[in-house]
């Protein structure tokens, strides 16, 4: 097999001067990188002797300081399931926005520090995503609000319910209103009718800023249940995905990665897995993920649709497509659908009404009804009908309403005209908001009363029908803030407490305090046995929806289309450090958004691709115009995009009073939302575009860590796995030479044997889509520092483990693999044997230990590491360090309120100490300890790290290799030794991380017309 | 001739002088058993029952070579008293019928030479006055607590002597130089005085730098170090009284140490189980480590007063507050400790690292709880190999032990002295 070229950006395809000096730069910038003039002082020596001197006598002032004495208070009446230093772990369920993941909640010492997803519920099977690992940060976000509030001034509780209660009573018969985002929550919303069926005309409006009225429209039409299916992407071995991105952010993005990953786990003995197709117009998630990818203009989504349709047999006339490519996409998707009929999924991401019209049609020719999706359990993720918003904006214009109540929604931020939202806020009488922080919405309210965190909170979830989730307080609340139903059960005149509301209510339902103490324990209450996938009988009205999209909106020359990014989504949890320095999968960009254009339309703004583009982080700033609105951002070339298409992440451009993380951070984009008479449209067709001239800092992780080219990711086609399962690990019969078993015979040096446990982790790039999850769980578990936009843009993000994301391919169809990296831990270490103080060294369980107070921050280690995992704290991130004004702290993350989510088993590292992935030896510590206790052998599973435990797909296997029974003694000896291989085998160094190369369902190329593609490039390798 | 060797030895007087000390240096550190090592072997095996200055479960142990007749015979007996008994030694017997025939354990473990260690401490530790140096708040001054034995001292005494013999010899030298010179009517220079000479100089400041380098380092090592730490606490509670004279278990209020990392210093509703009865003190009179008589009834009706506790009703009549004790054992933030991995799986007693706690009114820190006593433990100390199946995986070492390559396996040989065992 001849090595496939894969590169990180463009200037690496290209190979760029600028990227030929990054390359041999590993640090970028020379020291001391803040203070410059000390070494070209005039009198250097004088300078030197002033400073020896000083810093002597400051150490010996410091040293001769008194040991401070140190207090240690028990509890007066200790509760009984606390012992401090042992973690207790409570089931909840995170459900901001409709996403619904059953989670468990580490707490220690009383405080909640880790989100682990809940085993016990079928539907998400203990997967978490980025967003859901950072919700534990949310808790302690210091802008919060913390009291309760009467047009600005702190008031109590009771005051609030007085005023708000006379004047609830004032309104003379004006409609109540409240404005929520998608409830999954069956007895709030219980609660919320008792209390609006005290105001007559009363109404609750559910508002999602990123909406699925359309599918739920069409199914209505279709099916007569306006209602969001379940989908089983488990059971599809054909999958379309029109504009959806199920992997990232569509619907409930948990449960359907992981339903997808368990079509994509392979081997030599099983060679099978689906088949993913992607139309869409920017480079996402699932399309990144897709074997087959192809992009359109948004405009054309509904024609793409309807081709498929007709593809697939649908009687239909479908306008023709004029890119050949996607034309022949078409015909190539239709029949893998129609060949795995019963088997087979399409799902779209439009919320045009028509479109999902369509998509439904396409569904039930292919036999998807009661197979891949199912109409008995339908699921509740969203439920927001845009025009009941449009229709409560007018008619809080018109001065109709007598009361609006926000609850959990931001209008004023995100609806498309939030200008005449405000408006017409100002008009009505009475102005509630419960949101939990002071954003642009509840700025403009006059009462404020703020709901507890889920975290503190009671409350259920109910987010397939019949499946429910619990959440319970995991901590008393941080502040002055009340449960939301508790206010509204004030209101409506009930004196019973909501926790006890929702207790009698469960303890009815399930008939007993014994059940609602296990309902409790395990978080979900679930079927006994998992009711049969139905089906629905299609009534949808195919040729007036094909009518309507065949006359609606025509294609211009340039589109806008809005996306969410993965880990910060609508925005509601935008202030969030942790989510906001994740790396984008795709742009690898941290902190903001950018307009995404392809590599084409760069180059008619005269942004060529050359030395100044990726190498630098300041990008030109383009001004985007559409809809009559204009919004400047820099500009981001991605590889994938459409060339008539600029995309923009919504979620960003939130005021100052959001919070530091999200405050001024990018631009927001819901203004180019427009609504069509039914549903918002999120893309536009007229959009232009000119560059005014000016820079702005992208911070991209892109371009840091170079590999210079090396193989590191193996792939290979399913066509060709079959053939000959061992084609792609061919190379790895050149060790060969070096004896019968590399590790001992390749090398001069002895052998160690491990005698107890030796720690191995393998890694599935099949199934690693990209998600992120496993590195803000490592963040989490781990205190990884948070650095701020400036210091990304200087290659000094701390995060220990990365997606690294490589294109291979032409730029405008790039194929994409994702490949985690971390510390290999070598057990011939590189960087081991450069460490001047033996600060690095290896252990005998096979782990790359570091020993922060030892190190002195040299950063040989980090030089000599072939895998680019060492960083270096270069700033003081935590006051880990005993001197004032040195914290570098860009998002509050040292507040006394924040650091409450630092693991206590984990120290936080102070300037210029490089540290790394542990494979959280903390955990493998407890683990061993547990087992020790109880005098048994460790068990396989005991010890997970957090990116295995975070992981939904299931791609990172972690364990015990002396173990012949582990699961990673099997994959690597029995279930999986035709893709196993070391990143960078042949140097010898021994990681103890395994990868299973990728395998893509896809047809074969023909060899020589890849070489010949490849060829130009091949000076490079 | 006679000159220029005068000459080269004045030249040479430095390099000859650090020649002579580092020859007699290494002297002075070699010796028969090594203090150090006893320590360590003193506070695994022996402290739990002995002291070196009081009577414990075992008698003080400050002169036990003298007291008996044979040191084979003292080996004997550690290893296995119960032989030495049968032999009808009569200090033995009287040892053994005064401690209540309370066998002692047998140590058939311990070498000769471990033995030997442990005495030579023993010796090192019964010249020091009981009790230690007790000093609240920072101790940092170099500890310098190991002096050197006999030996050394004997050895630096002679270095001493013979570099003033040296330093007369060449005064001497250069004088009887300059009269030979003025004899022969060479004209020599005016001798220049011993405060100016440069060798002399040259040779006070090496020695200066060379002392006060190992007090700076001493001094640093010492940082943060606060071994004999013995804090006044808010309420005079006695380990005595409670677990020695009253033998309450220490698990029973410090229940964190076989579950956590943490012992757990009791709530307060762990003291009001006993207390809500026991009102008044009558046990021995007790008194601070100052001398000054203390109140035993009033220190428990502090504890009243925290926990809001009326005995005369017998009942809580206002809410309580936690008592702030003073935290006595500090490790550093970069330590991880575990308790329950050292109770329950190492099955450490507790004294091994607090002391004698159960003769202790005020707890003082007991061990420097420096990283080399840690590491000294870790190396010494047994695991419970065979008896804990955990271990079972290890077979290369089962397999050792059943081939009498070894006989025993200690933490350092599982990887218990390994950086991330205690750094993360």
């Amino acid at each position: 097999m001849e090595q496939k070229k894969y590169w990180k950006g463009l200037e690496e395809l290209h190979n760029t001067d600028a990227h030929q000096e990054i390359v041999k730069n590993e640090f970028s910038e020379e020291l001391p990188f803040e203070s410059e003039g000390l070494l070209n002082a005039t009198t250097p020596r004088r300078d030197f002797l002033k400073y020896l001197g000083f810093t002597t006598a400051a150490a010996a002032i410091a040293a001769s300081c008194e040991t401070p004495v140190k207090k240690a208070i028990p509890y007066v009446n200790k509760p009984e399931e606390i012992t401090p230093g042992v973690a207790n772990y409570y089931a909840s369920s995170y459900s901001i926005d409709g996403e619904y993941v059953p989670v468990v909640v580490k707490t220690r010492e009383g405080r909640p520090i880790k989100l682990e997803g809940n085993t016990l519920s079928s539907i998400t099977q203990g997967a978490t995503s980025a967003r859901v690992q950072g919700a534990v940060l949310s808790l302690y976000d210091t802008a919060r609000l913390r009291f309760p509030s009467i047009g600005g001034t702190e008031t109590t509780w009771a005051e609030l319910d007085k005023q708000v209660g006379a004047a609830l009573a004032g309104l003379g018969g004006a409609p109540v209103v409240l404005l929520s985002a998608t409830l999954l929550s069956p007895t709030t919303k219980k609660v919320i009718g008792e209390f609006l069926a005290k105001y007559p005309n009363s109404r609750h409006v559910v508002y999602d800023a990123v909406s699925y009225s359309g599918m739920l429209q069409a199914n209505e039409a279709a099916y007569g249940k306006r209602v969001i299916p379940s989908y089983h992407f488990e059971n599809a071995k054909a999958i379309v995905s029109l504009g959806a991105d199920f992997i990232g952010t569509w619907l409930n993005p948990v449960e359907y990665a992981r339903q997808f990953a368990q079509t994509r786990k392979i081997n030599a003995q099983k060679p099978e897995m689906s088949k993913l197709f992607a139309f869409e117009s920017h480079m996402s998630l699932t399309g990144a993920n897709a074997d087959e990818r192809y992009t359109h203009k948004p405009s054309e989504s509904g024609a793409i649709a309807l081709a498929l349709l007709a593809a697939v047999g649908g009687s239909v006339t479908a306008p023709a497509i004029a890119d050949k490519r996607v034309a022949d996409g078409i015909q190539k998707a239709a029949k893998e659908l129609k060949a795995n009929a019963g088997k087979a999924l399409v799902v779209s991401g439009s919320n045009d009404v028509n479109v999902q019209t369509i998509v439904n049609a396409i569904n039930n020719i292919i036999g998807a009804n009661g197979t891949t999706i199912d109409f008995a359990s339908p699921s509740n993720y969203r439920q927001g009908i845009d025009s009941d918003m449009t229709k409560l904006v007018s008619d809080m214009n018109a001065g109709s309403i007598g009361a609006v109540l926000v609850l959990g929604t931001n209008p004023v931020y995100d609806y498309f005209e939030s200008a005449k939202f405000a408006e017409g806020l100002k008009k009505v009488k009475l102005t509630v908001s419960f949101n939990e922080r002071n954003d642009e919405t509840t700025e403009l309210c006059k009462y404020v009363a703020p709901d507890h965190h889920f975290l503190e909170s009671w409350n259920d979830a109910e987010g397939r029908t019949g499946y429910y989730s619990f959440a319970q307080p995991t901590i008393l609340p941080l502040f002055k803030t009340r449960a939301v139903q508790d206010t509204f059960l004030t209101w409506a005149g009930n004196t019973t407490a909501w926790a006890d509301y929702l207790k009698n209510e469960w303890i009815s339902k399930l008939g007993g305090q014994e059940a609602w103490d296990k309902a409790l324990q395990d978080g979900v209450v679930e079927p006994a046995a998992a009711p049969a996938l139905g089906g629905a009988s299609f009534a949808g009205d195919i040729a007036g929806a094909a009518g309507k999209i065949n006359s609606g909106k025509k294609g211009g020359k340039l589109e806008l289309v809005l996306y969410e990014k993965v880990a910060i989504g609508s925005g509601k949890l935008a202030n969030n450090p942790w989510l906001q320095e994740m790396p984008d999968p795709i742009t690898r960009s941290t902190w903001g958004n950018y307009a995404c254009i392809s590599n084409k339309l760069a180059k008619t703004f005269s942004t060529q691709l050359g030395d100044d583009y990726e190498i630098n982080a300041e990008k030109k700033v383009l001004k985007v115009k559409s809809n009559g609105k204009e919004i400047e951002l820099p500009l981001l070339i991605v590889p994938g995009m459409h060339p008539e298409v600029i995309a923009i992440a919504v979620g960003y451009g939130r005021g100052e009073k959001v919070g530091r993380a999200a405050g001024g951070i990018g631009k927001n984009a819901y203004p180019f939302v427009s609504f069509n008479g039914q549903t918002f449209d999120y893309f536009t067709t007229d959009a232009s575009v000119d560059a005014t001239g000016t820079k702005e800092i992208v911070a991209l992780t892109q371009t840091h860590n170079s590999y210079e080219g090396r193989p590191i990711v193996k792939e290979t086609t399913l066509e060709e796995f079959i053939k000959n399962p061992k084609e792609v690990n061919e190379d790895r019969l050149e060790l060969k030479k070096f004896g019968a078993d590399f590790r001992k015979d390749a090398t001069l040096y002895p052998n160690y044997s491990y005698p107890g446990i030796k720690w191995g982790m393998s890694i599935d790039l099949n199934t690693c889509f990209g998600c992120g999850a496993c590195t803000i769980a490592c963040q989490a578990e781990n205190n990884v520092s948070v650095v701020g936009r400036e210091e990304v843009a200087k290659a000094h993000e701390m995060h220990w483990i990365r997606i690294d994301r490589y294109f291979s391919g032409d730029e405008e169809n790039p194929e994409v693999v994702f490949q985690p990296m971390l510390c290999q831990h070598c057990d011939n270490a590189p960087c081991e044997n450069v460490c001047p103080v033996g600060a690095t060294n290896h252990s005998s369980e096979g782990i790359n230990q570091m020993a922060y107070n030892r190190c002195i921050g040299t950063r040989y280690c980090a030089n000599n590491c072939p895998y680019k995992v060492r960083r270096l704290n270069w700033r003081d991130w935590n006051g880990a360090d005993s001197f004032e004004n040195n914290l570098y702290d860009v998002a509050d993350m040292n507040d006394n309120l924040t650091r409450m989510v630092l693991n206590p088993d984990v120290v936080v590292r102070s300037r210029g100490v490089m540290e790394k992935c542990s494979f959280c030896v903390q955990r493998l510590q407890e683990a061993k300890l547990d087992a020790k206790k109880a005098g048994h052998p460790l068990k396989d599973g005991a010890a997970k790290t957090a990116c295995q435990q975070a992981c939904g797909a299931d791609a990172i296997v972690f364990g015990n290799i002396n173990d012949k029974n582990s699961e990673i003694y099997k994959i690597r000896n029995e279930m999986q030794t035709d893709r196993l291989y070391y990143v960078l085998e042949e140097t010898h160094v021994l990681p103890s991380i395994s990868y299973l190369a990728k395998i893509r369902n896809k047809d074969a190329a023909p060899k020589a017309e890849k070489e010949s593609a490849h060829k130009e490039e091949a000076h490079h390798a | 001739m006679y000159r220029r060797v005068s000459i080269l030895l004045r030249k040479h007087f430095v390099s000859v002088l650090i020649l002579c000390a580092s020859i007699v240096i290494p002297f002075s550190s070699v010796k028969a058993a090594d203090p150090a090592k006893g320590k360590a072997l003193f506070q695994t095996n022996c402290a739990s029952c002995h002291n070196v200055h009081k009577k414990l479960t075992g008698p003080a142990l400050a002169g036990v070579e003298g007291r008996w007749a044979d040191k084979k015979l003292l080996h004997q007996w550690i290893h296995n008293s119960a032989s030495v008994l049968a032999t009808g030694d009569k200090y033995a017997n009287d040892l053994f019928n005064e401690f209540n025939k309370t066998a002692m354990t047998a140590f058939p473990q311990l070498s000769n030479e471990e033995i030997d260690d442990i005495l030579a401490y023993i010796k090192v530790e019964e010249v020091k006055t009981p009790g230690g140096a007790k000093t609240p708040g920072g101790d940092t001054a170099p500890a310098g607590a190991e002096k050197g034995n006999d030996n050394s001292l004997l050895f630096g005494i002679i270095t001493l002597i013979l570099a003033v013999v040296a330093l007369i010899l060449m005064q001497i030298n250069s004088n009887l130089n300059k009269l030979a010179g003025d004899k022969e009517g060479v004209p020599t220079p005016d001798p220049v005085p011993f405060y100016k000479n440069k060798a002399y100089l040259a040779l006070i400041i090496l020695v200066l730098f060379m002392v006060g380098g190992y007090l700076t380092i001493q001094g640093a090592v010492g940082l943060g170090r606060q071994k004999d730490y013995m804090p006044e606490q808010p309420i005079f509670y006695s380990h005595k009284v409670h677990a020695g004279i009253n033998q309450i278990n220490c698990l029973y209020c410090h229940a964190g140490a076989e579950k956590s990392k943490h012992a757990m210093i009791p709530s307060e509703n762990i003291c009001m189980n006993c207390h809500k009865a026991i009102k008044e003190y009558s046990g021995p009179e007790l008194t601070t480590a100052e001398g000054k008589k203390v109140d035993g009834t009033a220190e428990i009706a502090k504890l009243y007063d925290y926990v809001g506790w009326d005995p005369e009703a017998g009942k809580y009549t206002k809410p309580g507050k936690p008592i702030e004790w003073t935290k006595i054992h500090n490790l550093p933030d970069h330590v991880y400790f575990n308790h329950s991995q050292h109770v329950v799986a190492g099955q450490q007693q507790c004294q091994t690292c607090h002391g004698a706690i159960t003769e202790m009114d005020e707890v003082h820190q007991f061990a420097d709880l420096s990283m080399g006593w840690c590491i000294n433990c870790h190396r010494t100390t047994k695991v419970q190999f065979a008896d804990n199946n955990y271990y079972s995986i290890f077979e290369k070492l089962h397999q050792d032990i059943k081939d009498k390559k070894i006989d025993s396996v200690t933490v350092e040989m599982v990887g218990g002295t390994e950086c991330q065992k205690c750094h993360y």
